[in-house]
């Protein structure tokens, strides 16, 4: 027991690093994903084609293969440090599920039915009157319960930042872990009770988005 | 007097709180042709669900050619029936739901020659004659190799009605089963029971809207009010000269 | 820091693609060890029992919802120290045990969804048609629920392979692996990571195209709520 509190002592160090990285990198993964999805529904083909191509790019390939590349690509292509290894771990976690939420995005607007749609130009409104007042707020509570899950995704991917060199709850783990390795299977055992307990709001917060998105949408 | 084949004797069906059906007592003779009316909610579908197993009843016997449907020795006591004793008195009934219940991942020839072949291990050659000959007698014969999401409502519960007969059941089930066709599909359909009720020996139960047909073929007419049968005797009886109110409110809703 | 290199983009090709066997073999084995026991979750999900059923179903939600990087570690470094039974396992096989089991919740959840899309209409006619509970699994149900999981399946087959780069943490010399060590010594990262990337676009789009295809053919050949087309 006194272990455990130990553990948790030491694993608490990261907490704060990996909670920030969610919050920045789930924001930024969230407005990618509107601007993204909403812009694959637009009519012009060049937007279409860009954001169908960057879409492609991060969703065809890994996390771990995307956060080392910008790690070392992002100070070449700049020359210089841009600002710390904090940012590019918000920066990759967000593009690679901004990727993932746009097309949650696209779905949903895609998904609402079609009598929506008549219903609002047989009341004459405008097209952007349409999205904002008829199909948005429709499409939004279905979209939610996927975003709920991919904030849980993001939550997992967080521990990859570890892997540069950012302090984070694994990082501490590690660090524990490599010190003492016969005490490995209590320190991974708490470090994953860390991560769960990190997701426990989310599950329950998605659970609830899954009883909202049922309501209030026309089918 | 013949024996009757099936005996409900006082059962009761509870869902949760909700006491569906009071206390049922009815005989259904062999060859008998009965339709069960009345509004909904009465828990008429209950009565044949029942029957085929469906549903088990909270209290009372159900009895089917002289064995106890839902209860069986052991050790000298009556216990609840386990699925072994249940399929073995199921093979007697067969049942045409509301909604078909095809399969759709088997042509219409496999879904009547699935059961005959898996269930009682008939003859492959034997089985395929005999659906054929009654998908040609429900006026499918042209189809008999498509699935069934191709056919039109009408359509698909002809072959549910066949796939039911070529099991040879001495009891046929129909659970309201024009309920959820377009009208025009509807006229199909009762010519195919008509024909059977006319020309086959086996015992009929059929729950419904349609008066006119209950009229035209059932030896029998129950009419179900709240759990209870209300009212019964012959279809003409019911139909034509009830002196019940209750009846005679919920008639008046078919009449135009 | 170097700037691009075509020669060493080039040079570094064929030394990655030594790690292509071993990514894509721990990706279908993997895959294979999460199909088996997702079928192990499906059953235990359908337990009876409140109090068990609640238990398994938050022991799913545990492994599913925390980073496989740590479960790797967990499996690869901590459980040959666990007393008795502790057992040493290769990175190859850690890899596949960690990912295996964390993705076998989600399918095992496919499995399921496959299950309960079956209507209890079929349920009930195969009752009224009095097959055996056996012969109601192999004939009627499991012959409705395997089909529209496939495409499911496939893409999770996808996710997998875009997961397995992780077990170059714990030293299996997959693609990711060569890349770093190529990167390494020769200073040229960059180069040898975008070639990672490119690997895992040219596999992985084709296939989802593939199963989008197969989804979309799944769902005409296989439609219970086809809408009522009469033929002729």
């Amino acid at each position: 027991m006194e272990a455990i509190l130990n553990i948790s002592q030491e694993l608490g160090r990261g907490l704060w690093v990996t909670i920030s990285i969610l919050i920045a990198s789930a924001l930024l993964a969230y407005l990618i994903g509107f601007i993204a999805g909403l812009s694959r529904l637009s009519k012009n083909i060049f937007i279409q084609k860009f954001t169908g191509l960057y879409i492609e790019i991060f969703r065809g390939t890994s996390l771990i293969v995307q956060l080392f590349w910008l790690y070392y690509a992002i100070p070449m292509l700049f020359g210089i440090n841009l600002g710390s290894n904090w940012v590019i771990g918000v920066i990759a976690i967000g593009l690679n599920y901004g990727a993932y939420l746009s097309e949650v995005v696209r779905g949903s607007v895609e998904a609402v039915d079609s009598g929506q749609t008549e219903a609002a130009v047989a009341l004459n409104m405008s097209s952007y009157q349409k999205m904002r007042y008829i199909i948005l707020p429709q499409a939004v509570r279905m979209m939610l319960p996927e975003f709920g899950n991919y904030t849980i995704q993001m939550l997992k991917g967080t521990a990859l930042v570890s892997l540069i060199s950012l302090s984070d709850i694994l990082y501490y783990g590690n660090i524990l872990r490599s010190s003492n390795l016969s005490q490995a299977p209590l320190i991974y055992l708490v470090v994953l009770g860390f991560y769960f307990i990190l997701a426990l709001p989310l599950i329950f917060l998605t659970r609830k988005a899954e009883d909202v998105s049922k309501k209030g949408v026309a089918n | 007097m013949t024996k009757p084949i099936v005996e409900y004797k006082d059962v009761h069906k509870s869902f949760g709180e909700t006491e569906v059906l009071k206390g049922i007592d009815l005989d259904i003779f062999p060859a008998e042709k009965i339709a069960i009316i009345g509004p909904s909610g009465s828990g008429k579908t209950t009565i044949i669900r029942m029957l085929m197993t469906l549903e088990e009843p909270t209290a009372g016997d159900i009895i089917v050619d002289g064995r106890n449907l839902w209860k069986m020795k052991k050790h000298g006591k009556m216990v609840e029936a386990d699925e072994k004793h249940l399929r073995s008195i199921r093979g007697d009934i067969g049942m045409v739901f509301q909604h078909f219940n095809l399969f759709p991942h088997m042509t219409i020839l496999e879904n009547c020659m699935t059961a005959p072949i898996n269930v009682k291990g008939e003859n492959k050659k034997e089985v395929e004659q005999r659906s054929i000959e009654m998908l040609e007698r429900v006026g499918l014969g042209d189809k008999i190799h498509n699935f069934p999401s191709q056919l039109s409502g009408g359509q698909k519960q002809r072959v549910a009605m066949a796939r039911a007969l070529v099991m040879r059941p001495k009891i046929m089930l129909f659970d309201e089963v024009t309920s959820a066709l377009d009208p025009e599909l509807v006229g199909e359909v009762l010519e195919v029971i008509r024909d059977i009720a006319k020309n086959d020996d086996m015992a009929m139960v059929l729950v419904t809207h349609e008066m006119d047909f209950a009229l035209d073929i059932a030896d029998k007419v129950l009419f179900l009010d709240d759990g209870v049968i209300a009212e019964e005797g012959t279809a003409s009886d019911v139909i034509e000269h009830s002196e019940n109110p209750r009846v005679q409110e919920f008639l008046s809703r078919f009449r135009s | 820091m170097n700037y691009w290199s075509f020669e060493r983009f080039f040079e570094a090709w064929p030394y990655i693609l030594k790690g292509l066997h071993i990514t894509v073999g721990v990706t279908i084995s993997a895959f294979l060890f999460a199909a088996v026991f997702g079928l192990v979750w499906a059953i235990l999900r359908r337990v009876e029992n409140k109090q068990l059923n609640f238990i398994i179903t938050w022991v799913m939600e545990f492994i599913r919802s925390t980073p496989p990087l740590v479960q790797l570690f967990f499996i690869y470094y901590a459980w040959p120290v666990i007393p008795v039974v502790g057992v040493t396992l290769s990175p190859f096989v850690s890899a596949v045990v960690g990912l295996g089991l964390h993705f076998s919740t989600y399918i095992g959840e496919i499995y399921r969804s496959g299950i309960e899309s079956v209507g209890k209409g079929q349920w009930e006619a195969a009752t009224a048609l009095n097959f055996s509970t056996l012969d109601k699994w192999r004939k009627i149900i499991l012959p409705q629920a395997f089909p529209p999981t496939i495409p499911m399946l496939g893409n999770y087959f996808i996710i997998m392979f875009k997961e397995v780069p992780l077990a170059s943490t714990i030293g299996v010399t997959g693609i990711l692996h060569m890349a770093n060590s190529f990167g390494s010594t020769h200073f040229n990262l960059i180069e040898a990571l975008t070639i990672v990337g490119i690997i895992f676009l040219a596999l992985s789009y084709p296939a989802a195209v593939l199963i989008k295809k197969l989804e979309v053919k799944l769902n005409t050949r296989f439609d219970k709520n086809a809408d009522i087309k009469p033929i002729e």
